[in-house]
C-alpha cells in the first residue's frame, strides 16, 4: 500500500439549514475541500459519501449519481457509504483505501445529514435503525435509551458519578465558543447540564449531542499529486482502520467498553507506529458525556474506570495530557451523524495545519479521531501526522 | 412517518417473539436471544434451538421519555436489560411499574404485552414484557 496524503478540507457551519438541500450541503462542502486543496476538480476520481438516513429523512438515496451530477463531474466513481453515526469514517476508510491500492490518485470522501427536514420523533425513529429494528427498536427503546443503559453500568461497576461524567459536555461548550463552525457556540455550567430535562434517565438533554445539519469534505491524493497541490503544510494518513463488535448491547458480556474501539485503535497504533502518548490533538465521538468517558479509556489514555478523572483533572483541556475536542466535539461543535466522522478529521487536520486559532494546540504532530456508530457496532478511528 | 411497517416481518418473527426463543452454542456454550442459527460471539453454526426462561433479573433499566415517532402515545416508559435465570439477557420493556420506583436487580417474569400498533390501519405488535415478581 502506498502512502496517502489530505490535500484539502472543506466544511458548512452546522446548524439548522432550512434554506439549504442535502445535495447543497454537500456541493458546498466538496467545493470549499477543493479549493483548500488546489487540485483541479476534474481530477477527482472517486467519491466515497458517508451518510445514515437519506432515505428516511429526506426519501432520498443513491447520493453518489446525485453528487456527481450536482457537482458537475459525472463520470466519476462515487457511491454512499453508511455504518450508521460512523459513515463518516468508513467513508474515508474507503477513500482511503481507493488511493492507497493504486487504483485511484484523487478521491474525495465526504460526510452529510440533514435532520432538520424530519420532525423530532421520526429523527429518533430513523437513529435507532443503528440497531436491530426486529429486536431493539422494537422494544421502543430510543437510541439515547441504549445510551443510558451504559451509562448505568459503567456507573454501576466503577462508582463513578454523573456529576464527574457530565463535565465531559461542559468542556467541549467552552471549546466550541471559538469554533466558527459550531452549532452551539456557548457555554454551559455544569449546573445547567444536571438541571437540564431528562430525555432518557440517568442522561439529561445537555449530555446528548444535537441534531444538526451539515456537510464535510476530505480530499485525499497520492504523493505524486501532492506535489501539484504544493501544499505548505504535508499531512499523511498515517492509519485508517475499521473495526465492527456485536450489534446490540444485551449480546455484549461487558458495556462499558467499546470493545470495536479496542480493536481498531490496536490496528491503529500499530500501523502509524504510535503509542497513545504520542497522539497531541484527540477526536472522540462524545455523542454523550458517558461515550466520551469510556473512549479516552479504550483508546487507552486511561485506566478503566478512570476516564472521568482525566476530564475532571483538567487534562483533556489546552495544554492538557491529551487535548480532546478542541472544537467543540459531538456535543458542541454538533452531530449531523453520518457527517460527524468527515467533521472529526476536519478539526484534526485543522490543528495540524495550525489554523485552529484560539483553540490550537502548539506544534501538534500527530492527531487521531474516533468515529462511533450505533452503541459501538462499529468504530473507525483515522490517524493523521504532519510530515516535515 | 419513519416507521419499519410490515406485516410479514412481524408473522416471520412470531414464535420467537412470543416464545421467548433463543439458542444455545454448542461450541462456546453462551446462550443468546433472539434465535440464530450462527454464534454472535464465536461464530459456530451448531446451536440449537431453546425455550428461554421466563424469570430473571433487572440488571439495568432507563426510562424513555422522548420516544421514537412510533411509540410516541406510550411514554414514558420503561427500557431494561433482564438476565434471565439461565445468563441469556433480553432488552425488553419493563411493564407494571412506577418509573421512579424502580431498583436494579429486582426479580422479573415474562408476560405477553402489546408493544406497539402500525398504525390505524396496520396490524399491532405483540411481545414479551417483563414484570417485577411478586
Amino acid at each position: 500500500m502506498r502512502k496517502v496524503y489530505v490535500a484539502g478540507i472543506g466544511a458548512t457551519k452546522i446548524r439548522e439549514h432550512w434554506e439549504v438541500s442535502l445535495r447543497e450541503l454537500l456541493v458546498k462542502a466538496a467545493q470549499k475541500a477543493i479549493e483548500d486543496s488546489n487540485i483541479e476538480k476534474k481530477k477527482i476520481q472517486a467519491a466515497f459519501i458517508g451518510n445514515m438516513s437519506s432515505g428516511v429523512l429526506q426519501g432520498q438515496e443513491h447520493l453518489g449519481s446525485l453528487f456527481a451530477t450536482w457537482m458537475g463531474i459525472p463520470g466519476i466513481a462515487a457511491s454512499k457509504v453508511e455504518a450508521a453515526c460512523a459513515s463518516g469514517g468508513a467513508a474515508f476508510h474507503s477513500a482511503y483505501l481507493a488511493v492507497a491500492s493504486g487504483m485511484y490518485d484523487c478521491v474525495i470522501a465526504l460526510g452529510v445529514e440533514k435532520m432538520s427536514d424530519a420532525l423530532t420523533g421520526d429523527v429518533t425513529a430513523a437513529l435507532i435503525m443503528a440497531d436491530d429494528q426486529d429486536y431493539v427498536a422494537f422494544t421502543g427503546a430510543s437510541f439515547v435509551g441504549l445510551n443510558a443503559l451504559v451509562y448505568r453500568a459503567y456507573m454501576k461497576k466503577y462508582g463513578a458519578k454523573q456529576e464527574d461524567i457530565a463535565l465531559f459536555a461542559v468542556h467541549d461548550h467552552k471549546y466550541a465558543v471559538n469554533n466558527e463552525l459550531a452549532q452551539f457556540r456557548r457555554e454551559f455550567s455544569l449546573e445547567d447540564v444536571l438541571k437540564s430535562p431528562l430525555i432518557a434517565d440517568p442522561i439529561r438533554l445537555l449530555e446528548c449531542a444535537p441534531t444538526g445539519d451539515g456537510a464535510a469534505a476530505v480530499v485525499l491524493c497520492s504523493e505524486e499529486y501532492l506535489k501539484e497541490a504544493n501544499n505548505e503544510v504535508k499531512i499523511e494518513v498515517a492509519a485508517s482502520t475499521l473495526a465492527t463488535d456485536i450489534l446490540s448491547l444485551h449480546d455484549r458480556d461487558d458495556l462499558t467498553t467499546l470493545r470495536a474501539t479496542v480493536r481498531a485503535a490496536e490496528k491503529a497504533y500499530k500501523m502509524a507506529k504510535i503509542s497513545p502518548s504520542d497522539v497531541d490533538v484527540l477526536e472522540v465521538h462524545d455523542a454523550f458525556t458517558i461515550l466520551g468517558v469510556i473512549h479516552l479509556e479504550d483508546l487507552g489514555f486511561a485506566k478503566k474506570g478512570e476516564g472521568w478523572k482525566l476530564v475532571k483533572e483538567g487534562e483533556i483541556e489546552l495544554g492538557g495530557k491529551i487535548p480532546t475536542n478542541l472544537m467543540g466535539g459531538l456535543k458542541a461543535r454538533g452531530h449531523p451523524v453520518g457527517a460527524t466522522g468527515i467533521y472529526q478529521i476536519y478539526d484534526a487536520v485543522t490543528q495540524l495545519k495550525g489554523e485552529a486559532g484560539k483553540n490550537q494546540v502548539d506544534d501538534a504532530e500527530v492527531a487521531l479521531a474516533q468515529n462511533v456508530g450505533g452503541v459501538g457496532g462499529t468504530v473507525s478511528i483515522n490517524i493523521f501526522r504532519r510530515v516535515r | 412517518m419513519v416507521k419499519a411497517n410490515s406485516i410479514p416481518r412481524v408473522w416471520r418473527e412470531r414464535t420467537i417473539k412470543y416464545r421467548l426463543i433463543g439458542g444455545k452454542c454448542k461450541k462456546c456454550g453462551k446462550s443468546f436471544y433472539p434465535f440464530r442459527r450462527i454464534c454472535p460471539r464465536c461464530g459456530s453454526e451448531e446451536v440449537e434451538e431453546v425455550h428461554l426462561p421466563r424469570e430473571g433479573k433487572l440488571l439495568y433499566y432507563t426510562v424513555i421519555r422522548a420516544p421514537p415517532s412510533d411509540f410516541e402515545e406510550y411514554a414514558p416508559y420503561v427500557v431494561g436489560i433482564v438476565e434471565l435465570k439461565d445468563g441469556t439477557r433480553v432488552l425488553a420493556q419493563i411493564t407494571d411499574v412506577v418509573e421512579d420506583q424502580l431498583e436494579e436487580g429486582v426479580n422479573v417474569e415474562a408476560v405477553f404485552r402489546k408493544y406497539r400498533e402500525q398504525g390505524k390501519e396496520g396490524i399491532i405488535e405483540y411481545g414479551i414484557k417483563f414484570r417485577p415478581k411478586t
